[in-house]
């Protein structure tokens, strides 16, 4: 379903990702673990398709088709979703209208009709009780005064509204105390399908408890230097990334 | 390229054609000689058959005016304005103030419903929230410089609410129209008031009695229509004790490649506890993406809250016109009366907006509010201009002021020029403003959910007009919202 092939990228001309091999197949959740600097959030914004970042060589293939030459709403319409690192205030708009926006944005594009008020609060309210969310999620701004926590329950939230098929996780669970951790795991679980794939970005093990990988990739220096099975973050939670980085270099 | 460089670029590039109600229709007028003396006053005064009293009036007015010169302390630029090179009086032929809707030129009743005014007495939805109530709304359509048309005066009229063309209520309401016009807005008030005065050819009155609370809102829309035609119109609203009304107005004009002068003066009265709700869509032609044309629109409007517990609300929705300058005021005379003034100002290409209002607290416990919002893009330039004076027995009056401005892309600019005077130590003035662009990642994260990049302009400006949106009547809220995305049609191609 998904597919990076030797993906060479960076900003200000400066290498990042240098020779990315990932294959993520449909129904499969894959985690990508790595220190600080590897390339991680710069794979979930080139694979989102942020402007500002050069891509030199490769490939990046979803459901076959070419992603690099696609705006980031082709994207969202052919059914990637970025759950962000830091997600982004919007003053003034609320959550329902900003989602009920975007849901019916997405689902004009793709021939669905749209939902109207009744249809989306429903869809919503189902959303907010699988989280154990309050329902004034809704009516506040968009990230506006939220605590780190709450924006990333919202990206949560969202993901669960908008039901993409391939979610990419950038470091969801950092901020988050260990309950907040366990509904977040919970609601990308409830996804999760013979039709849901999800690449989870993490820097800590701890998400892999509640979220299980069906394989764990470790990034170091803008490559994958070591992929294997739930295990492997386990190992490198003992180990340490220091071993696998100097191996890579 | 980024999102923000696109957003720029498409928003320059942006051309007249997003300008949809620039037609022109083709209709045979009475069109007085151009140019500005005696004789013009005389004309108008006369093709209106109107009372001694008034030609006396607007011929001190145009004495005042040619003692006066163009102001220019406003942060816009413009060539010189040839007063002689106007017509100061165009009306649709044959006759103007027709009796009812059945005599309206068909030509006219055509243009209304194009501009989406249909000027028949029906019933249109209010669109409230489930509620499913029907609600009215009583017009009255100048065209250049006459009323064709209002409607629902019969209805009105029971309720024992005036709501006619102010060159009807001369004739129908003398008493009424010498006691209030000019008390608000004195004839030599200013350059441009005192021109108003002068040639006023229209405009709308109301006069709510006592104790009544307005049945419908009543709306005014403006259309400029003839070539090389200035528009003065006088509004002139008079709300006794204990009552309430609500008054919007609309305004559109023809694609010209020349400049339009449109010099308005409205005036209102809030006797004790009458509460006035004034709210403005203006959308006169901008100009096209060079700048060339459209509408200088040189507005003084100031209502006067005399009684006490009075609440004059101003809001206002200024996207088009090349130049705006403006500032809806209120003087707070009564004892606890409240002034408001809720603006969102959107400039695109070369458009040049001066605005803000005037807060005048004389009487204790007075208050008001302030929120303007800017929005720039393109080449052009907003500014944000108010007043706040605590006069010395204006005890215990506070006042809010907040501005904030909205840039999209880096070659237009937002200004605001706040000026506050106090004379009483009791009275507590606050002031806040912010300025800040689109940011890159606001575009590219509501892009990652779907919406384009047009939408997701369209979504982040209706945030940041939010607190002035939700004041509009809710008719003309969906309208504004619309009207915003229509300002900023380019941002995407």
């Amino acid at each position: 379903m998904l597919e990076i092939r030797g993906l060479h990228a960076g900003i200000n001309g400066q290498e990042i990702l240098r020779g990315i091999d990932l294959v993520v197949p449909q129904g499969e959740v894959h985690a990508i673990m790595g220190p600080n600097g590897s390339g991680k959030s710069t794979l979930s914004y080139i694979l989102a398709g942020r402007e500002g970042y050069e891509v030199s060589a490769g490939e990046i293939l979803f459901d076959g088709r070419d992603v690099l030459v696609m705006t980031p709403e082709e994207r969202a319409v052919a059914g990637l979703f970025l759950a962000f690192q830091y997600p982004v205030e919007l003053p003034g708009v609320g959550n329902a209208n900003f989602l009920r926006t975007a849901l019916n944005a997405l689902r004009r594009a793709r021939g669905e009709t749209e939902l109207d008020a009744v249809q989306f609060l429903k869809r919503a309210r189902a959303a907010l009780k699988a989280l154990m969310m309050p329902d004034d999620m809704l009516k506040r701004n968009v990230n506006v005064g939220f605590s780190g926590g709450e924006k990333k329950r919202n990206e949560v939230l969202q993901m669960a509204i908008l039901r993409p098929r391939f979610a990419i996780l950038d470091e969801t669970d950092s901020g988050l105390d260990i309950d907040a951790l366990k509904i977040v795991a919970e609601g990308v679980n409830a996804l999760r399908g013979p039709d849901f794939s999800a690449l989870v970005i993490t820097h800590y093990q701890r998400l892999l408890d509640h979220i299980v990988p069906d394989r764990v990739h470790v990034l170091a220096a803008g490559r994958i230097v070591r992929s294997g099975g739930p295990e492997l973050a386990r190992a490198l939670e003992e180990s340490g990334y220091a071993g696998i980085a100097a191996e890579a270099a | 390229m980024s999102a923000v460089t696109e957003t720029r670029d498409t928003v320059q590039a942006a051309t007249q054609s997003g300008y949809k109600w620039g037609f022109e229709t083709a209709i045979e007028m009475d069109i007085a000689p151009k140019g500005l003396n005696e004789d013009t006053i005389r004309l108008i005064s006369a093709r209106k058959q109107e009372p001694a009293w008034l030609l006396e009036w607007r011929l001190k007015a145009f004495a005042a005016w040619r003692e006066t010169t163009e102001p220019h302390w406003a942060r816009v630029t413009h060539p010189p304005i040839d007063y002689q090179d106007i017509h100061y009086y165009a009306a649709p032929k044959p006759k103007p103030g027709p009796k009812s809707l059945a005599e309206v030129d068909p030509e006219l009743l055509r243009t209304y419903e194009k501009l989406g005014i249909p000027l028949k007495e029906r019933a249109i939805l209010a669109g409230v929230e489930g509620a499913g109530t029907e609600q009215n709304v009583a017009i009255d359509a100048v065209f250049d410089s006459v009323s064709v048309a209002t409607t629902f005066r019969e209805t009105l009229a029971k309720a024992g609410v005036i709501f006619c063309p102010i060159s009807e209520a001369v004739r129908e309401h003398p008493e009424l129209v010498r006691k209030y016009l000019g008390s608000v807005v004195p004839a030599g008030d200013n350059f441009f008031a005192a021109l108003n005065s002068a040639v006023f050819t229209d405009g709308s009155f109301v006069f709510v009695p006592k104790g009544v609370r307005c049945p419908m809102e009543l709306s005014t829309y403006f259309r400029i229509n003839a070539r090389n035609t200035g528009q003065f119109e006088r509004t002139l609203i008079i709300a006794e004790e204990g009552t309430y009304v609500s008054y919007l107005e609309g305004c559109t004009a023809p694609q010209r490649d020349e400049n339009q002068l449109h010099a308005a003066v409205v005036e209102l009265v809030a006797f004790d506890d009458a509460r006035i709700k004034y709210s403005t869509v203006q959308n006169w032609y901008p100009g096209n993406a060079d700048g060339k044309g459209g509408i200088y629109n040189f507005v003084t409007k100031r209502g006067a809250c005399r009684g006490a517990r009075s609440k004059i609300s101003w809001t206002q929705v200024e996207t088009g016109s090349a130049i705006t300058w403006k500032y809806p005021s209120c003087i707070l005379q009564g004892e606890g009366s409240v002034g408001e003034f809720y603006s969102v100002a959107v400039t695109n290409n070369h458009q040049q907006a001066d605005t803000g209002t005037k807060m005048i607290h004389i009487g204790a416990n007075t208050r008001s509010t302030i929120i303007s919002k800017g929005i720039s893009a393109g080449h052009s330039n907003n500014t944000y201009r108010g007043l706040v004076r605590m006069m010395p027995k204006a005890a215990g009056a506070r006042n809010y002021t907040q501005c904030d401005s909205l840039l999209i892309g880096d070659q237009c600019g937002a200004h605001t020029v706040p000026y506050i005077e106090s004379r009483n130590p009791t009275a507590r003035v606050e002031h806040e403003a912010t300025t800040s662009k689109i940011a890159e990642d606001q575009l590219f994260y509501c892009r990652s959910r779907g919406l384009s990049q047009e939408d997701a302009v369209n979504l982040i400006v209706n945030g940041f007009c939010k607190d002035v949106l939700k004041e509009l009547p809710m008719e003309f809220a969906v309208e504004a919202q619309k009207l915003l995305a229509v300002s900023l049609e380019g941002s995407v191609g």
